[in-house]
């Protein structure tokens, strides 16, 4: 190998790496919040790049009916609820999100031909589209176990990836797509072309995190998001309610994802079923953050993503046996390190 | 006998079966039984002991490959790599669970994960298991000179081996092990204190769920006589998973109805989905996952308690009768009046907040020691100090001469220390009997192996008598066979300290024995306690009732915020200028 290959192949891993730092640290934000080890995340990426391959082929994409039939079950659990408790005056507000929203999207997908729109109103769309499956997926699995042990919620994550993989299947097909690249620009580095596909991965990736620690260090809503995450009863006994902060944080986790899968669209070709293993890498740098540390995981995603790359050259076809065999000296390492005190649960 | 008339019906239904089924069900019933032996080992594991695996299938997949690789290349017999395969598989779930066990309990399912995805592709990438072609002719295996050749014939030995560990599991949670094992979920802390080594116990069931899907995966290799990575991979290990949840995650045979239920409706959506949307694939995951959610949400422990609300006959939980034993042997009583606890400048820090501040106090054989104080003064957590449950961040802590520092609190369990919890630790769906049989979790030995085969009967009916004395001294001789969560407070509490009682212990820890109690419960209790300091132990008390501490303690410690403010005769206590302002006099004013 020299060092144009090295090069190479490290660029991929940044590129790889900066996407699962982003799916980490939305992973370490729902488990510390919610307690949810939130599995369905990489559904969310391929979901967001296939909304978008689907929107560039000029298609309606399948994920709009599902956010029309989310809505509307979330009007039913919910509205019943509001009637049955006289609670009228937050009915416009439930109407407007979970049935109007996916209305007005349906409406313009339906209205202009998405294949011709530019590209930056067709991830917006995109974004539109999926982001807000996230806080009424949590509505409709989550928040009625919301009590339950972390192995429950775990099992109910497990049964929620396989339906919308499922689902996935159902509206884009079993073929991948591959979007074209946002930009063909392309720099030199120390011989090796250096892709401005990359850079914009490793900025977009850098903006956001700067943004999410924006959200939680200056904005009310992420202080409450941070306070339920250190001590979940403290924080409701102060007026924030759990439902809030799940649906927040699951609204953050899914625009993470579908966000991730826009930027990763172009580099790989996803399917409706890659989600899983993306976002299991994205895992895989949460745990070596010991699914509480944002740095520790951001970095470890990094890791994982190097060790993807360069695994490749060496032993490609020993690439997903090296990624996912990585996390058992992760968890010895962790487990020698840390001690742990039994939590009761029932 | 009508006990065992549904089994009975079953077993007979089961074996007729090949004579009169056509082919096609005879495979199918088949598979049912393959992946109900999975599902068995994760009632074990999830339904019973609160930890989950997703990884059951590369279990599956290394018992199916070990096989079909030495019988194929080395020409092993089939009855050899059976016992190479679920040493290989027993060594692999040892590592894992070792590792993972000691964190948090979503670790192991984490790691399985992870574990699972990499032996699949393990599978399918490695030449000289065939790669994704896999492995064909894999030999048959012959029973006593009876070649299994058929799907009908092999079909006896499947759904032989589905009973077996059927039987073996239930026999297993019904023992000294089983009772442990069912106090994992939600009871740890407990179970430790009762001398229980829950992560021991821990990996025990993830090596018994383990080996249940290397057998499986043997029997499917030589079902199949071919082996490929798809059946091993991490989507059916999910579906092993949806089985067990949905047939009923803690029952037996829950697992059986979940994997015949998933294995039909599997058969009839795939071929009625693709028809109805006009596209094909595996669109039968969409209804189990949205399935999977609605069964957590509505009914947790699955659909066969719900079939057996309506069904006539009723399971009897735990034993119903006690029969006759030898009593168990008691441990030497150390002398009247030596020192059996010593603890001396206990501090215990949470963070910034001291909890304890050099506490000191010492407990003799044959005396009441009281420890009284204001709520927040820190009582239970030198409870939790000197039993080790929460061990203390400096100081000495002495038993029977041993220093406990670096001792965990079942090893101070053994050496005859035992304690009750203020807030009640008990399992409520388990019966008063069983639950005071843990705390004599020490006095037996019987193992796992001997659980599961019946072979501990002797040792289980002397628990279990001894279990039931100690309930009839303190009392709920009528409960007996209850469950322990149907209670009042106030007797959970006494069912507390008859499962202290039933380790046999030299010091007694009691924490607010009284509360909850109605006056003639606490004269009872009062004159138990009496009668056990007549006997020669030691007892460590922590009670708000003043009347009830004051005539019996032989001395009292006063503790406020975390530290010991006075200590002495319950007289020199009650006329203490310090003691009765900062506690008893407030008390005086109230009354």
């Amino acid at each position: 190998m020299d060092l144009q290959i090295f090069l190479l192949l490290g660029q991929d891993g940044v590129t790889n790496g900066a996407i699962y730092a982003l799916l980490a640290l939305a992973l370490v934000l729902i488990f510390a919040v919610t307690r949810i080890i939130f599995i369905p995340q990489g559904e969310f990426v391929a979901y967001g790049a296939l909304t978008l391959a689907s929107l560039q082929a000029g298609k309606i994409p399948g994920t709009v009916w599902l956010l029309l039939a989310l809505g509307l079950v979330v009007i039913v659990l919910d509205g019943v609820q509001m009637l049955r408790e006289g609670r009228y005056g937050k009915l416009p507000s439930l109407l407007i999100f979970n049935l109007g929203w996916p209305l007005l999207c349906a409406a313009v997908l339906f209205a202009l031909p998405p294949g011709d729109l530019p590209l930056a109103l067709q991830v917006l769309l995109s974004l539109l589209l999926v982001v807000p499956m996230g806080p009424m997926v949590y509505r409709v699995a989550y928040q009625p176990l919301a009590g339950a042990s972390v192995l429950v919620l775990l099992i109910v994550s497990v049964a929620v990836h396989v339906a919308m993989i499922g689902l996935g299947l159902l509206f884009f097909g079993a073929e991948g797509s591959r979007t074209p690249a946002f930009t063909e620009v392309s720099f030199e580095l120390a011989g090796a072309p250096l892709q401005g596909q990359t850079l914009l991965v490793v900025a977009a990736s850098a903006a956001l995190i700067a943004g999410l620690y924006f959200f939680f260090e200056r904005t009310l809503y992420g202080k409450a998001l941070r306070a339920t995450a250190m001590n979940r009863t403290g924080a409701r006994l102060m007026g924030i309610a759990p439902t809030l902060a799940g649906k927040l944080c699951f609204t953050l986790a899914a625009a993470i994802g579908v966000f991730s899968g826009i930027l990763i669209a172009p580099i790989t070709t996803i399917y409706y079923d890659s989600g899983f293993l993306i976002g299991l890498k994205g895992f895989v740098g949460a745990i070596i953050g010991g699914l509480a540390s944002y740095p520790v995981a951001a970095l470890g995603a990094l890791l994982v993503g190097l060790l993807e790359s360069y695994s490749s050259f060496w032993a490609s076809a020993y690439k997903e046996v090296i990624v996912f065999t990585m996390i058992i000296p992760v968890l010895l390492w962790r487990s020698l390190t840390t001690r742990h005190v039994e939590e009761e649960e029932e | 006998m009508m006990r065992h008339l549904p089994l009975i019906v079953f077993v007979a239904l089961l074996g007729a079966g090949p004579l009169l089924l056509p082919e096609f069900t005879v495979t199918l019933l088949n598979y049912i039984g393959l992946y109900a032996i999975v599902a068995v080992g994760l009632v074990l594991l999830t339904g019973v002991g609160g930890l989950t695996s997703f990884g059951q299938a590369a279990f599956v997949g290394l018992g199916a490959y070990t096989t079909a690789w030495l019988t194929t290349v080395y020409g092993v017999s089939p009855w050899l790599t059976l016992l190479i395969g679920i040493a290989l598989t027993a060594a692999v779930a040892l590592c894992l669970g070792f590792i993972t066990l000691r964190m948090g309990g979503h670790y192991l399912p984490l790691g399985t994960i992870a574990w699972g995805i990499s032996l699949y592709f393990l599978f399918g990438n490695v030449e000289f298991l065939g790669g994704h072609t896999g492995i064909t002719g894999i030999p048959t295996v012959s029973l006593f000179g009876w070649e299994l050749k058929s799907a009908r014939e092999f079909y006896y030995l499947i759904w032989l081996v589905v009973l077996l560990a059927m039987l073996s599991v239930r026999n297993l949670l019904d023992s000294r092990v089983g009772r442990s094992i069912r106090a994992l979920k939600g009871g740890a802390v407990m179970a430790e204190a009762m001398g229980v080594n829950t992560p021991q116990a821990k990996i025990v069931i993830f090596l018994i769920a383990a080996v249940l899907a290397a057998i499986s995966g043997w029997l499917y290799a030589h079902l199949q006589r071919f082996v490929n990575p798809t059946p091993f991979s991490i989507n059916q290990g999910i579906e092993y998973l949806f089985m067990a949840v949905i047939g009923g995650v803690g029952h037996v045979w829950g697992a059986v109805l979940g994997a015949g239920l998933i294995t039909v409706l599997k058969q009839w959506l795939q071929d009625f989905l693709p028809q109805l949307l006009g596209q094909s694939g595996n669109f039968e995951i969409i209804v189990f996952g949205i399935a999977m959610v609605l069964i957590l949400q509505r009914a947790r422990d699955g659909l066969w308690p719900v079939i057996l609300r309506r069904l006539p006959l009723r399971s009897a939980g735990g034993p119903r009768q006690l029969v006759a034993a030898e009593p168990l042997p008691r441990r030497a009583r150390p002398a009247p009046g030596s020192v059996l606890l010593d603890a001396s400048e206990v501090t215990k820090r949470f963070g910034g907040l001291v909890a304890n501040n050099r506490m000191s106090l010492s407990v003799k054989a044959g005396e009441v020691m009281a420890l009284i104080g204001p709520n927040g003064a820190g009582k239970s957590t030198m409870f939790n100090c000197v039993s080790a449950v929460n061990p203390a961040t400096e100081g000495k802590i002495a038993f029977l001469g041993e220093s406990t520092v670096d001792l965990v609190s079942r090893d101070i369990a053994r050496r005859g220390m035992s304690r009750t919890f203020q807030h009640v630790k008990l399992l409520g769906q388990m019966s008063v009997l069983e639950n005071v049989a843990i705390g004599a979790h020490l006095r037996g030995r019987q193992g796992t192996l001997a659980a599961a085969l019946r072979l501990d009967r002797g040792e289980e009916a002397r628990l279990l008598a001894e279990a039931a004395q100690q309930i009839e001294r303190v009392g709920l001789k009528e409960q007996m066979f209850e469950p322990a969560g149907s209670l009042a407070l106030g007797q959970q509490r006494i069912v507390e300290i008859a499962r202290a009682l039933a380790s046999d212990p030299c010091l007694l820890l009691l924490d607010e024995p009284a509360a909850g109690l109605r006056y003639l419960e606490k004269q009872a209790l009062a004159d138990l306690l009496r009668k056990l300091r007549s006997e020669g132990m030691g007892i460590l008390l922590v009670e708000h009732d003043m009347e009830f501490v004051m005539g019996l303690a032989d001395r009292i410690v006063v503790m406020e915020f975390g530290e010991k403010i006075a200590e002495g005769t319950p007289a020199e206590i009650q006329s203490n200028p310090r003691v009765l302002e900062a506690y008893l006099g407030g008390v005086e004013s109230a009354a």
